[in-house]
């Protein structure tokens, strides 16, 4: 635009030259604020992108926070993702005692990494408990005000935090809370005062969030559980074990079929649980799931995040469960808190996922491990993925805090929540 | 006003206006009782004997409008500031609410026939189901734009409803045919779109209706032909049946049925449920809406 405006005009009037100038300024200011507006993709889907990952290595450097490097040989579909291996966690890199990382924090980290910690509630609730006690072993430097150096203090934690285990929907929403909390403590609040705010903050946000939405949902839940159901679930999720376990006190006899997965066989956590409480279960691996499902009469699913456009993200094998529920015409229920409902959108399973250790698929039968020397074969690749998406046409309700919803209510919800805050 | 003259002024009200819905006539009543109330010493007092009337209503007439309705007047009028000290204040302002609420709903079978007769194009086949007064009035305006269209309407079994709709539309002087609820199937690739109303539109899209308007709904499915809703918010009701045995018994049978009879396994049900996705468009008072944003309209109404 501006250099058109040039040619067309034969003399250089100071009309003209101030013409040119504001139009200049105005592209640039488009330009700057298109930048603002447009969400960069985050870096840990993006590295088979050499300048993004020597951008997050250099940022890393400045943190002091040590890259983990990744592991194995990726399949190419997912060589955007990381792939880290549990045998070399990132805290063998640090120095000790580390002068930049709180050490619950490193506690926090390796617990992730090796997966002692697992499960979207669990590492959610587990993450605030370790900023609660930085909150409490944290002083203000002299000249600095507490609302602004607490957040620069947070940043390089939850790089660590991102190198040990990609943070999951609700620990990015649980962050942004507690972000906002602190820069909207006032400056002239005395230290222990602005501490003690912060902690009640968090603990009623883990109070409110987790714990009163739980008993909420099986409320809802309960409704929807008939005398003489049978109901399939999927992997360990601890709000529909609590649901289940609520329902089976208040009387209502139901039998429950627990499907469960490798590598990872979370449902014998489920059952374990279930049977102690006097629930009569089945066990079954995925691939029996079309020979069980004639005798279900519902099927209950956890979720890891509700995506702005209905899509529910959960551990992988959730969106075969519901697809061939669909098929047989069993009704799914999505239990999910509104704490886990993010604003991204995605159709597919491939272009944000985390890879998980690939070593974990080899198992050792009779003596016998195989796939042992799984890296020596140039062209295998091994496989371990943790989460898939399922489109809202297979649900058939979500229940939430808020009530029982479909699928698609998830951006009004989004909405009335953005309207509150 | 005690439990009889409550049900004796409520079947008045239907007797006398029998174009009124029945929802509006709950209201009309609730709105009675409050003006005549003077046993409710507190706001909170009042809400009781309010939703113990809705339950009384609900057990003379057992349609899920009535349900509806109730609830939606209860949450209409205790939604302004009722921070006056004195409790006669406070009922004056809900009554005065009531009222803007009754006038409200009152023109909203109008809103919902200027929204649909456009829907309906000359030279038109129109499939309708059982008797619906909004149906009536949609094929009443379009009638009266001067387009021409022919209606078969399903006898609707066991109460013979549709036999009673063919009679209006013929005192319209609109060309009508009835056809067993049976020979749905064979009719439906004659006609160009499927009209019915509702008792009652559901949380997920879905909408309750007399029996057999599921079935339509599949065999227009399976035909491509356009299934549309006709029906005014305050049948808007907070369930979610996820399957024909997930209605409420209270809502399947008839108040007498519900009453008399022990076993409800031997009664054949008076309502069925049609799921979201059989659903091209549903007609409202609020606007034209997809099955998907009945969900945001419902949030709007009760959050």
């Amino acid at each position: 635009g501006t250099s058109v405006v040039v040619y067309m005009v034969p003399q250089y009037s100071s009309i003209h030259i101030a013409a040119v100038v504001v139009s200049m300024f105005s592209t640039i200011i488009c330009g700057f604020l298109f930048l603002l507006v447009v969400k960069r993709l985050p870096e840990h889907v993006q590295v088979d992108d050499p300048a993004v990952v020597k951008r997050l290595a250099k940022k890393l450097e400045r943190q002091q926070i040590p890259l983990r490097s990744d592991y194995g040989y990726k399949v190419s579909l997912f060589s955007h993702l990381h792939q880290y291996s549990r045998k070399a966690p990132l805290t063998q890199l640090l120095s000790i005692p580390s002068t930049v990382i709180h050490p619950s924090i490193v506690r926090l980290g390796l617990q992730y990494s090796q997966g002692i910690v697992a499960g979207s509630n669990a590492r959610s609730v587990a993450l605030l408990h370790a900023f609660k006690q930085v909150i409490r072993d944290y002083t203000t430097p002299p000249n600095e005000e507490l609302s602004r150096d607490l957040v620069n203090k947070l940043k390089p934690y939850i790089s660590f935090l991102n190198q040990c285990r990609p943070l999951s929907a609700s620990m990015g929403n649980a962050i942004k809370y507690i972000k906002k909390e602190i820069s909207n403590i006032p400056s002239q609040c005395k230290e222990e005062e602005a501490k003690t705010k912060l902690l009640t903050c968090i603990d009623r946000y883990i109070e409110e969030k987790i714990v009163l939405a739980a008993k909420a949902i099986s409320k809802y839940a309960i409704e929807k559980i008939s005398d003489g159901d049978v109901i399939l679930v999927y992997g360990y999720s601890s709000l529909v074990n609590n649901i289940l376990c609520e329902a089976f006190e208040k009387s209502r006899k139901f039998r429950v079929i627990v499907v469960d997965s490798r590598p990872r066989l979370e449902g014998r956590e489920a059952l374990r649980r279930l049977v102690q409480r006097g629930i009569s279960c089945t066990y079954v691996l995925i691939s029996a799931l079309s020979y069980i499902l004639p005798e279900v009469s519902k099927v209950f699913l956890g979720a890891h995040a509700l995506l702005a456009n209905g899509y529910v993200m959960s551990r992988v094998g959730t969106s075969q469960i519901a697809l061939v529920a669909r098929t047989y015409n069993v009704p799914v229920l999505v239990c999910c808190e509104t704490y886990k409902f993010c604003e991204r959108v995605q159709t597919d399973s491939f272009v944000s996922n985390e890879l998980d250790d690939p070593d974990d698929l080899m198992v050792t039968r009779k003596g016998k491990t195989q796939l042992e020397n799984w890296q020596d074969v140039s062209s295998l690749g091994l496989l371990n993925l943790v989460y898939d998406v399922t489109p809202p046409d297979f649900v058939d309700l979500v229940i939430t805090d808020l009530g029982m919803i479909p699928c698609t209510s998830v951006p009004v919800v989004l909405r009335v929540k953005n309207l509150d805050q | 006003m005690d439990k009889d003259e409550l049900v004796e002024y409520f079947r008045t009200q239907v007797r006398q206006d029998p174009e009124v819905p029945s929802a509006v006539a709950a209201i009309r009543t609730l709105l009675e009782f409050l003006k005549r109330d003077q046993t409710g010493e507190t706001i909170l007092g009042l809400r009781e004997n309010l939703t113990q009337t809705i339950r009384r209503l609900e057990e003379a007439d057992s349609s899920v409008a009535v349900s509806s309705g109730g609830e939606l007047f209860l949450r209409f009028i205790s939604l302004t500031s009722l921070e006056h000290p004195d409790l006669s204040q406070c009922k004056k302002v809900m009554v005065e609410r009531g009222e803007l609420f009754l006038k409200k709903i009152s023109l909203s079978r109008s809103k919902v026939a200027k929204l649909c007769h456009t829907f309906i194009k000359d030279g038109a086949k129109i499939l309708t189901h059982s008797s619906s007064r909004v149906v009536l009035k949609v094929l009443e305006s379009a009638a009266a734009d001067k387009k021409r269209f022919t209606v078969y309407v399903t006898e609707s079994q066991p109460d013979s409803a549709g036999r009673q709709m063919a009679d209006k539309l013929q005192n319209l002087n609109i060309p009508v045919t009835v056809v067993l609820d049976a020979a749905v199937g064979y009719i439906m690739e004659k006609v160009d779109l499927v009209i019915v109303g509702a008792e009652g539109v559901v949380e997920s899209g879905g909408i309750i209706n007399k029996i057999g308007t599921y079935q339509l709904a599949v065999c227009s499915k399976a035909h491509n032909k356009p299934f549309y809703v006709v029906a005014e918010s305050f049948k808007f009701v907070r369930l979610y049946p996820l399957n024909q045995q997930d209605v409420p018994e209270r809502f399947k049978y008839k108040a007498d049925t519900l009453k008399a009879v022990e076993d409800l396994a031997e009664e054949h049900p008076m309502i069925d449920y049609t799921p979201p996705s059989l659903i091209t468009l549903l007609f409202t008072d609020l606007g034209v809406l997809t099955p998907s944003a009945v969900s945001d309209e419902l949030i709007k109404l009760y959050l």
